[in-house]
């Protein structure tokens, strides 16, 4: 039976609240999309003179493009990583007991809750201690391992909507472990690593705070950002910005979709 | 209880609630068709249907949960519909319960007292009582979830009683439970209904349980009162076919009357009707073998017995006539008939009721 | 059901890696926070004199409480924000219900620099609202205090984590049972007392999930002063970042980074405690 009607009676001041509340959380977001189309730079108001100009010089700044390749690549490794050893935390959490294991839990998805300068530090310290060079590569290492959190948290969920009978019949039907593992297992978890692959390469993306203390002579999309930041407001950045919200609108659309489906299963 | 304190609800057997002519709509789905229906006052009332039928919207209208499309519901000479749900001196047992979880049992007792702010004393006095009454005081302190399904079904009756509504709804608040709960919960909810007094209207899709608890049934059907009767008047004498087979088990048999007889195939009978197509119930326990006594105005037949089940006290024959007939026939067990045999069976031409479509 | 060899491939894999780069960083994060800096370098002599520093010192004192004063103004302003907000989409949306929780949903992917960018753009002393009051002509000249202030870190941070909040108390909204709502209405409870009786104690386990993301997350956070704060709005953690750079006293750093470590490990073994005895299933 419909149990609507008794429950959203009409309430015109709570819907006038939701609505500055969303006021709020989009007006930063308009004022950058604008703005990148404005003759003017940013600043001022009203944004006169449309202009793709900001777009163009974006389009021929080679530094902005390395960062960005440089992200697509740190990225492209820390899905690897995360995947992997999240796949096998959540596997090790859902169906093995071994000492220590709600220590282990808590460790693998502290980074979900800890501010990024913590773990980015400790990356620090660790790289000092092992003598590594600062590079792409101790980038890669803290987002693929504070990224674990993410991957293992997404992939838990899919083990536990499981149904672990198809395994059980998988092994009574005589295929062994490991063939189970690649033939049931793995399938049934199809929709949940894609999503989280998807998440992880975005907030991979997008990461500073971790990647902050860790970068050497080559800079991620976000460095290059922070450090034109840090020399005062440029127009190009409202256009990469404004670019990177189409890519991450793109990106959330294939992850919701994919996650309706899941959840449909 | 925080309605008009001056709407008393009238005496014993006045009407308490009248439904007129309200009709509900979502979207385009006509969920309830003009449906007019009187409670009357200290009544035990039954909604019977199936799934889909409306019973539940019937329900959640008078409760307040949902708003008529068209019509108006009147109670105790107020206008109801018009009135929010917690305005309204209904309360309601949910089909889950819907206990609380972070309040413990008297404190779900006691909730709509305190909504209405009645005085403290008052309010320990009275959850106190409401929870002896259903033989719940030990378990005060106690949150729902420690609770079993009878014991919070016994909570959501006292927490819906303590306020003394003139109305109280009952959503199938026995579906939840196993079948021997379900069967010792039934006598206790008619014994509080007559201790306390109040008007029930209870919602089901168990026909037996309608029949055991109410003082009439309100049968729906694509939202639409099919029959409103007594239990017996129901199952005696159903008015449509759809009746019969809802309430009980039933033979349907298709004729024709021709001058005060019935000619259903291999079936002749008396029936005093104008001539003309007909149906009639006839319910199975009505055929009896033929033994060396026959009722007046005893019609017999051969049939061949094509199955026999089994089922205590009494076994159910599935026959067929020469004709092609199948009739179904409830029997005491232990009677001599066997399986692919033809015997001869007899029926009274009265307990054969005419029903329309 | 599953063989030891298969445990052992599952769960040693991950402990390891996880040992390596998160367990041992974060110990050798402690073990600094032990050491100290004489003329420019580390000397590995164990003792206190860090954490004497943290909270002898009232520079950092200082900072310290202002850092919490901000996380906890973000706090209540991101429930304020969120709150209201998932109880509108949760019990007043309707049929609008799954495309405003998308629309909430999408800002929080939008990278977060640039969101403290944006900000930055419309609070500076040439920036959009500026421009935006002189085109009223409420004000002529440009208000300046706008940008590089507590408030200005304090909007950023809020902007970021309502979404935050908004989430977990959105999800605890949806899980009462709407046969409760109706069950308190039918008990004669008006929209009021329905709300502070029924709702808003179920949906606490959510508020709080939220309250402590967004107190965490904004007590460590070191970017958004460093974009909208300037010199009165620094906080712990761009101590920490410039103890680590240019002051270069990494053992002082690090100690500062393990009592927000601690701090924030705390928070949370209160916050579960708390949910756990809130929730209710």
């Amino acid at each position: 039976m419909s149990a609507a009607s008794t429950t959203s009676p009409r309430s015109p001041w709570l819907a006038a609240y939701a609505t500055a509340v969303f006021a709020f959380i989009y007006l930063p977001i308009v004022v950058l999309v604008l703005y990148s189309f404005n003759r003017d730079g940013v600043g001022g108001f009203p944004p006169r003179h449309f202009t793709v100009a900001w777009y163009r010089q974006l389009f021929a700044d080679s530094a902005i493009w390395d960062s960005v390749l440089n992200s697509l690549i740190v990225a492209a490794g820390a899905v690897t990583i995360s995947l992997t050893f999240g796949l096998l935390a959540a596997l090790a959490l859902d169906r093995t007991e071994f000492p220590g294991k709600a220590l282990f839990r808590r460790l693998v998805l502290l980074p979900l809750v800890l501010p990024g300068i913590i773990t980015g530090l400790s990356l620090l310290l660790f790289a000092v201690r092992a003598q590594l060079q600062l590079s792409l590569v101790t980038i890669f290492l803290g987002h693929g391992t504070a990224l674990i959190s993410v991957a293992t948290t997404e992939l838990f969920a899919g083990l536990q909507k499981m149904d672990r009978r198809q395994e059980e019949a998988s092994l009574d039907l005589g295929a062994t472990p490991w063939r189970t593992f690649w033939r049931v297992t793995l399938p049934n978890l199809q929709l949940s690593l894609i999503a989280a692959g998807l998440l992880i390469f975005t907030l991979s993306m997008d990461e500073i705070a971790v990647t902050f203390f860790l970068y050497g002579r080559e800079y991620t999309l976000p460095l290059e950002i922070w450090g034109r930041l840090r020399r005062g407001i440029t127009p190009e950045i409202n256009a990469i910005s404004t670019l990177i919200l189409v890519v991450s609108i793109f990106l959330i659309t294939i992850w919701y979709h994919l996650r309706a489906r899941s959840e449909r299963r | 209880m925080s309605a008009a304190p001056s709407a008393t609800p009238p005496a014993a057997g006045a009407t308490l609630l009248e439904v007129r002519a309200v009709s509900k709509k979502f979207g385009a789905r006509e969920v309830l068709k003009t449906l007019s229906l009187n409670i009357a006052s200290g009544e035990f009332l039954t909604l019977l249907g199936e799934s889909g039928s409306g019973k539940t919207t019937l329900l959640r209208l008078i409760a307040g949960f949902e708003q008529p499309t068209a019509g108006e519901i009147w109670m105790s000479g107020e206008r109801l519909d018009t009135l929010p749900p917690y305005r309204r001196r209904v309360n309601t047992v949910f089909q889950q319960y819907a206990l609380f979880p972070h309040l413990d049992v008297s404190e779900n007792v006691a909730y709509g007292l305190r909504a209405a702010g009645t005085a403290k004393a008052e309010i320990a006095a009275r959850v106190t009582q409401a929870l002896q009454m259903v033989r719940m005081h030990e378990f005060s302190a106690a949150k729902p979830a420690k609770l079993s399904g009878g014991q919070q079904q016994r909570v959501a009756l006292a927490r819906a009683l303590v306020n003394r509504p003139q109305l109280l709804l009952l959503d199938e608040p026995l579906s939840a439970l196993d079948a021997n709960l379900r069967k010792e919960m039934q006598s206790e909810l008619k014994a509080l209904q007559r201790e306390v007094g109040i008007t029930f209207l209870f919602v089901t899709h168990d026909q037996e349980e309608a029949m055991a608890l109410s003082d009439r049934v309100a049968l729906l059907r694509n939202g639409d009162l099919e029959q409103v009767a007594s239990p017996r008047e129901i199952y005696e004498h159903p008015a449509t076919a759809y009746t019969a087979q809802f309430i009980g088990q039933t033979n349907l048999l298709r004729g024709t009357v021709r001058n005060g007889v019935a000619d259903c195939g291999a079936l002749q009978f008396r029936c005093p009707r104008a001539d003309g197509a007909a149906l009639f119930s006839l319910r199975p326990e009505a055929i009896a073998l033929a033994g060396p006594s026959q009722p007046r105005d005893a019609v017999s037949f051969t049939a061949t017995v094509r199955q026999q089940i089994y089922a205590g006290a009494t076994e159910l024959l599935e026959l067929e006539t020469a004709s092609g007939t199948t009739l179904r026939a409830r029997v005491p067990s232990g009677a001599d008939v066997a399986v692919s045999t033809a015997h001869n069976f007899v029926f009274a031409a009265a307990s054969a009721i005419a029903v329309k479509e | 059901m599953y063989s030891r060899t298969y445990k052992l491939l599952v769960a040693i894999p991950p402990i390891a890696w996880v040992g390596l780069f998160l367990l041992f960083p974060y110990v050798l994060m402690f073990v600094h926070s032990f050491w100290t800096v004489r003329d420019g370098s580390i000397v590995h002599q164990w003792n206190l004199q860090n954490y004497v520093t943290l909270f002898r010192n009232p520079l950092y004192l200082t900072v310290l409480f202002r850092t919490a004063r901000i996380a906890v103004s973000v706090t209540l302003l991101s429930l304020l924000l969120g709150y209201p907000l998932a109880y509108y989409l949760s019990f007043r949306a309707g049929p609008r219900k799954e495309l405003l929780y998308q629309l909430v949903i999408v800002p929080l992917w939008v990278s977060y620099l640039v969101r403290g960018y944006a900000w930055k753009t419309i609070l500076g002393s040439d920036g959009v609202l500026n421009g935006f009051l002189q085109f009223l002509h409420l004000t002529h000249e440009p208000v300046s205090a706008l940008l590089y202030s507590p408030f200005a870190v304090t909007l950023t941070l809020t902007h970021i984590y309502t979404p935050f909040v908004f989430l977990p108390i959105y999800a605890s909204l949806e899980h009462i049972p709407r046969p409760l709502v109706e069950a308190s209405q039918d008990l004669g409870a008006g929209p009021l007392k329905t709300f502070f009786r029924v709702i808003l104690p179920l949906s606490l386990p959510g508020l709080l999930a939220g309250a402590t993301f967004a107190f965490v997350l904004s007590f460590g956070d070191f970017l958004a002063p460093l974009l909208v704060g300037g010199a009165s709005g620094t906080m712990i953690a761009n101590l920490v970042q410039s103890l680590f750079g240019a002051a270069y006293d990494w053992p002082l750093g690090a100690a500062i980074s393990v009592f927000i470590l601690l701090f924030t490990l705390a928070l949370l073994a209160l916050t579960q405690r708390l949910e756990r005895r809130w929730s209710f299933d």
